[in-house]
């Protein structure tokens, strides 16, 4: 399976992160070697499995609807770039 | 016992580069308060022992790297519940680990900060991702460590560094205060100087814990109680397609051997076939990234973390934020989850390597009918030099070709130390039916008994 730069450029973009051009150019050539190599599990005949997401034997974990303490905002805020008052501050999502 | 760890630290920590930080002010105070413990005999087995942290374990007030840009300054607000659990046995933290970025790497070369030195031979790679925490412990910096192992990032490691390390069965030890890389498949287990030593550390790790919902209920026993030095007639099966293709000759001599005395000592030890193994490097490389790009979209630049700020807009800012603070393999991750996981492809990638994890895992629960434990080398050759396959992503990813399997099952495994090809450590992996923790601690503890080399000890040049 070979990728382009233009599917390498869409992805990223479904990321949201940046590259470089040299990373485009390296990634398109990693990324197409790798997804070459996944290339043999089409062997595998899958048509009755059903897919497993985690190993574990829990289903539909819930938890009792109990109030505890949680962090107050100070601390929650204390790592974040920018804020203003006890809210997270970010730039205009709609211009 | 602080005092001379750090001392230690002092000494070779220049050469090694397994410490992110050490912390020294935190660890004297600990160790004071273990000494009061001990003097009105409350101490526990694990009171006042240093020990140090991978560093994607959240310590309160201490910063929480990943090794990587994107965290430099993440000073956690909160206990993970593995340190709460050691914190209350009276836990000497000593530091944080290095380890490959958001532990995705197997060299720990992919560090942001600096690479570590295996201290067996520094100009080789201690292996990964918990690289810092395998090579502090094989080099007497700190009594036992934390990792966490995702595909073999605690048993790459401790293979490679001559140490004793466990990846519980998924559930068993609590991820809350871990920071996610896949959550299907991460553990958090103990890299000891040996199998006692891993026993206790179990012991103040395990068990069910409501702030993560895939912890297991599953009762928690004295993992100590089965060191009992018997393995006779315990029926052992040796999956012929772990001996693959390329191994390095001298490791599977050393683990025949190593197999030979378990038999030896009253094991009945067997040949047996896992033939779906073939597939597990493709499942694993398209489920762990898949899961790394969901968890790692977080990383916005909005709520912690780098953040870059010069850009025209909102979505400027976002993809430079994450374009200069990961690191490459963490990029390469990202794209290929993605990938794996965007219209068109998805059925084709993510649910076919899903449908082949179950393959997989039934065809582990068929050899457990059989079989009590299953034995395998840990990787496929010695410690590799650092540099050696930095410009080869697939060529690392092989690495742990034998240790991803376990991990997609979500059973248990150790590896223990096994024995020397070329004067470097070869480790020895064993595998058991989720919580047979017992049986695999029963075994190697046998082994080790019978054997001298855990006991042998790196001299750092």
């Amino acid at each position: 399976m070979k990728i382009s730069h233009q599917e390498v450029l869409h992805i990223a973009r479904l990321a949201r992160l940046g590259l470089t051009e040299e990373d485009v150019e390296r990634l398109t050539e990693q990324l197409s070697d790798i997804l070459e190599n996944f290339e043999i599990l089409q062997q595998v005949d899958t048509s009755d499995i059903p897919p497993t997401a985690q190993s574990g034997a829990l289903l539909n974990v819930v938890s009792e609807d109990e109030t505890a303490p949680s962090l107050p905002p100070g601390k929650a805020l204390a790592n974040a770039p920018q804020k203003e008052d006890d809210f997270f501050r970010v730039r205009a999502v709609l211009e | 016992m602080t005092e001379a760890c750090l001392e230690r630290v002092r000494q070779i920590e220049p050469k090694l580069g397994a410490f992110v930080r050490v912390t020294d002010e935190l660890a004297l105070k600990q160790a004071q308060k273990a000494d009061g413990l001990l003097s009105e005999g409350k101490a526990s087995l694990l009171t006042g022992i240093p020990a140090l942290i991978k560093d994607n374990m959240c310590i309160q007030d201490i910063p929480t790297t990943c090794s990587s840009r994107m965290l430099e300054n993440f000073v956690p607000p909160y206990n993970a519940t593995v340190i709460e659990k050691l914190n209350d046995r009276g836990m000497v933290t000593i530091g944080k680990a290095n380890m490959d970025e958001f532990a995705m790497g197997s060299s720990t070369e992919n560090s942001a900060l600096f690479v570590t030195h295996n201290p067996w031979d520094l100009s080789r790679v201690p292996g990964g991702s918990s690289g810092g925490s395998a090579a502090a412990v094989a080099a007497d910096e700190a009594i036992y460590a934390l990792g966490s192992d995702t595909g073999g990032s605690i048993r790459q490691p401790a293979g490679f560094c001559s140490v004793s390390g466990l990846k519980p069965t998924y559930g068993r030890v609590s991820r809350y205060g871990l920071v996610a890389f896949a959550s299907s498949l991460d553990q958090i287990g103990p890299l000891t100087k040996d199998v006692t030593d891993c026993a206790l550390v179990m012991n103040a790790i395990a068990g069910y814990d409501s702030r993560d919902s895939t912890s297991a209920g599953q009762p928690v026993p004295d993992y100590t109680k089965c060191l009992t030095g018997d393995i006779k007639g315990l029926r052992i099966g040796i999956p012929r397609e772990y001996f693959v293709e390329g191994m390095q000759a001298d490791v599977a001599t050393a683990i025949r051997v190593a197999i030979s005395k378990l038999e030896e000592l009253g094991a009945q030890v067997d040949e047996v076939s896992l033939p779906s193994t073939e597939y597990a490097l493709a499942v694993y490389y398209i489920i762990a990234p898949s899961e790394a790009s969901a968890n790692l979209a977080r990383y916005d630049g909005v709520k912690y973390g780098f953040s870059y700020q010069e850009g025209q807009n909102m979505w400027e800012n976002m993809e430079k934020t994450r374009q200069h603070g990961f690191g490459p393999e963490v990029k390469r991750r990202i794209m290929l989850g993605t990938y794996a996981l965007s219209a068109g492809y998805y059925d084709a990638y993510y649910v076919k390597a899903q449908k082949v994890r179950t393959l997989i895992r039934r065809e582990f629960d068929e050899v457990f009918e059989k079989f009590d434990a299953l034995v395998t080398p840990t990787s496929p050759s010695v410690p590799f030099k650092i540099g050696e396959k930095t410009n080869d992503p697939l060529q690392m990813y092989l690495s742990d070709v034998c240790t991803l399997p376990i991990n997609i099952a979500g059973v248990p495994a150790i590896s223990i130390p096994g024995g020397f090809a070329g004067g470097l450590p070869v480790g020895m992996q064993i595998i058991a039916k989720p919580f047979a923790e017992e049986t695999i601690l029963k075994i190697a503890h046998v082994f080790q008994e019978a054997t001298e080399w855990h006991k042998m000890r790196p001299e750092i040049q």
